[in-house]
């Protein structure tokens, strides 16, 4: 459904995306996962027909991207990272102007726009002007608005962004039915969890290449560490990161303030781990273990946690 | 054609639904073009302003009481007597800006001074320097008056002439000149029969002004000049929410929407140049119907050279957005330039003053602006009342322009994001 093939463009001296090639079939969801700066936007910004790579090439249901007027640009769909409407037009109106751009009109306009507000649960608020509607409501008319010429690929740039946690919930909602209706998704978020709880698959990007693509069990396979012991430091005096990275036991260790979080293989090298920080004059105020979590995988995959990145 | 039309008709939208954007381009035109031109505009005597001027009159003869007399008829001063101190203290502190100064013995010896070149009684002019204008025009009128007053003194006193040639006889005065004086004597010493003409030496000539406008019979509407000069002012004003709104469209992440659409360049670029040149028309049909109706402004000349005009000029206004939008990387940083180069160009266009009082080089540079040719077209096609072959060269220069303006708009616009 979404192919992309070695993808690569540069501004000036930067690179912003090496090399990347994705794809993802009818009905998947596919999550580009990487912090700021990682190459996302432009990856999209490709996909989407609105920079011409360097190299490399897209195509959409089996049709090449190519050209401002390509007929591919019907299957595609794009929700931009801003809020990107009129506020100083009614819901419909702007819904009847994104529909206009595709070729709607009359009748078929009428009716693709009730189906998206309903879908959006937007339907009542039609006729209001976008600039009354609260932060969570812009961003499911944005996602709506994407909606308005049912293209079978949709391509979400940070949709979530600046949402309160329930009307994000209700974006899951409307993805999930986007899902169950069989489009195709791309959904690049720099939120572990959102990736970890819409999609089917995730390429992790940073520096602009895709360093790893999989499932989440099977990214999180990656890293040998299958426990995360995570320690509250009762004050800042632990100097010893670098010795406690060296031990034999230790997958990873990475202190943020006064949290030290350690990777290890086996429950029993938690006991072992306490024992040698309290040697260490670590004075611990409090400790749970976790399971890993795409946090880990990119802490494993580069070295950096994806908001330090 | 149905996404071309959506985008036309949503940028109108827009535009009417921005109470701020409709003020500025319909209100405002209209406001200060009704103030121009009635400031401008010719108005009945009872109405014109007059100048202050204080006449300080150290000499109280004759002579200075006919030259008082005579510069207080004159429609265009207000003449009102004052001590010198009183005089030099209001001119200083802007409460007059001007103030003559006759000396004592003035008559006497301006009388006498017709008739020798020495020994002149000197007038003195107190004025403010920013009235430089005001100034001239009473030096001008005072010279016409004391010649007046002086000669109606010296061709009736019957002592003058006499006076005159006592002073020439010790001196070494060409005989014509006092053949002359003996003449001015004796016409003098005559009997005068009542109602003679006794005005003295008075300016040889009259004039008779005759303001030449479309045909005759119908007056100067100094309405027509500042309602187009006004319209051009704010249709540029709104050229540059063209642009600045293209700008932000590109920031609020809408471009992307667009551009996400299978719409061509010609597209998304042409819709927004119809649209802002459609608000245009509106706008000058609204300003101009208001002083239709209001002041009587007529299209005096060419209906279709009119249209021509506002059409082409709307056209540039459109496309000037464009070149805004090309050329700015942010709106704040697009605004101010575009600001600045917006009032060079209505400036320069003789939409605030007529272009004929710059200076010789401005007005060559003139030529280059486009406004320039849009306030001369509607000039010309309003109170000028000329035909439409004078809307030719107008027309062409602001289509020309646009054309300019959409390539480099065209050429220079970032349409791949970055």
């Amino acid at each position: 459904m979404l192919n992309a093939r070695n993808l690569r463009k540069a501004f000036g001296a930067l690179q912003a995306v090496d090399g990347v090639s994705l794809h993802a079939s009818k009905g998947e969801t596919l999550g580009l996962l990487g912090p700021n700066g990682a190459g996302k936007s432009t990856t999209i910004a490709m996909l989407a027909g609105l920079v011409v790579p360097d190299m490399g090439d897209v195509t959409i249901t089996g049709r090449p991207l190519s050209g401002d007027t390509s007929a591919t640009k019907r299957e595609l769909g794009v929700v931009p990272q801003e809020l990107a409407l009129f506020d100083e037009l009614p819901a419909a109106a702007n819904l009847n102007l994104f529909g206009a751009l595709y070729g709607l009109s009359g009748v078929a306009l009428e009716r693709e726009r009730r189906r998206v507000l309903s879908l959006v649960g937007l339907a009542d608020r039609a006729k209001d002007k976008v600039a009354s509607f609260s932060g969570g409501m812009k961003r499911r008319l944005n996602l709506a608005a994407a909606l308005m010429h049912d293209p079978q690929v949709i391509l979400l740039d940070e949709p979530t962004a600046g949402v309160d946690p329930q009307s994000r919930n209700a974006i899951f909602e409307n993805l999930d039915s986007l899902k169950a209706a069989g489009k195709t998704i791309l959904y690049t978020t720099h939120y572990m969890e959102e990736a970890a709880r819409l999609c089917d698959r995730i390429a992790v990007m940073d520096h602009g290449k895709v360093i790893a693509e999989d499932t989440v069990p099977g990214l999180l396979r990656m890293v040998p560490a299958a426990n995360v012991l995570v320690v509250d430091l009762a004050g800042d005096a632990f100097r010893s990161l670098e010795t406690l990275r060296r031990l034999s036991n230790v997958q990873f260790a990475e202190q943020e303030n006064r949290q030290l979080r350690i990777g290890v293989e086996r429950m029993a090298d938690v006991a072992d781990m306490l024992m040698w920080l309290s040697v260490n004059g670590a004075e611990i105020e409090h400790l749970h273990t976790e399971r890993p979590t795409l946090e880990t995988v990119f802490l494993h995959l580069t070295g950096r946690t994806i908001r330090d990145a | 054609m149905t996404a071309f039309l959506a985008l036309v008709s949503k940028d109108l939208k827009i535009f009417f639904g921005d109470r701020r954007a409709v003020i500025m381009a319909f209100v405002a035109p209209i406001l200060i073009g009704s103030f121009f031109g009635y400031v401008f505009g010719p108005k009945p005597a009872k109405e014109q302003g007059k100048v202050r001027v204080l006449f300080v009159d150290q000499d109280s003869s004759p002579a200075t009481n006919d030259l008082f007399a005579s510069l207080g008829k004159d429609q265009a001063l207000e003449v009102t007597p004052s001590a010198l101190e009183y005089a030099s203290d209001a001119v200083r502190k802007g409460g007059a800006p001007i103030a003559i100064v006759v000396p004592k013995g003035f008559g006497e010896q301006a009388a006498q001074s017709l008739f020798r070149a020495s020994a002149k009684p000197v007038l003195t002019l107190l004025f403010d320097p920013s009235h430089q204008t005001e100034a001239a025009m009473v030096r001008g009128i005072l010279t016409g008056q004391v010649m007046q007053s002086i000669s109606k003194i010296a061709f009736n006193s019957p002592d003058t002439a006499a006076k005159a040639l006592q002073t020439m006889d010790r001196a070494d005065v060409d005989p014509a000149v006092k053949r002359f004086l003996r003449s001015v004597e004796e016409f003098n010493g005559r009997p005068r029969a009542r109602g003679s003409d006794d005005a003295g030496i008075t300016v040889p000539f009259e004039t008779k002004e005759t303001a030449l406008t479309s045909r005759a019979g119908v007056a100067y509407n100094a309405y027509a000049h500042s309602f187009g000069g006004m319209a051009i002012q704010f249709m540029l004003f709104m050229g540059i929410d063209v642009g600045i709104g293209l700008l932000l469209l590109r920031e609020r992440g809408l471009w992307r929407r667009f551009r996400a659409a299978p719409l061509s360049k010609a597209t998304l670029l042409g819709s927004r140049a119809v649209s802002a040149t459609l608000a245009g028309m509106l706008i000058l049909a609204a300003v101009f119907g208001f002083a239709y109706l209001v002041f009587n402004v007529r299209v005096e000349g060419s209906f279709a050279g009119f249209v021509g005009v506002c059409a082409a000029f709307s056209l540039m206004t459109a496309t000037y957005g464009l070149l805004i939008a090309a050329l700015g990387k942010t709106p704040e940083a697009a605004r101010g330039l575009a600001i600045l180069g917006t009032l060079v160009m209505v400036m320069l266009s003789g939409a605030w003053v007529p272009s004929f009082m710059f200076p010789q080089w401005v007005q060559a540079v003139t030529k280059v602006v486009p406004a320039r040719w849009a306030m001369d077209g509607i000039d010309a096609m309003t109170w000028r009342g000329l035909g439409i072959e004078d809307a030719i060269a107008p027309v062409a220069v602001l289509l020309f322009s646009s054309a300019l303006f959409a390539a480099v708009a065209v050429w220079r616009f970032r349409w791949d994001e970055e």
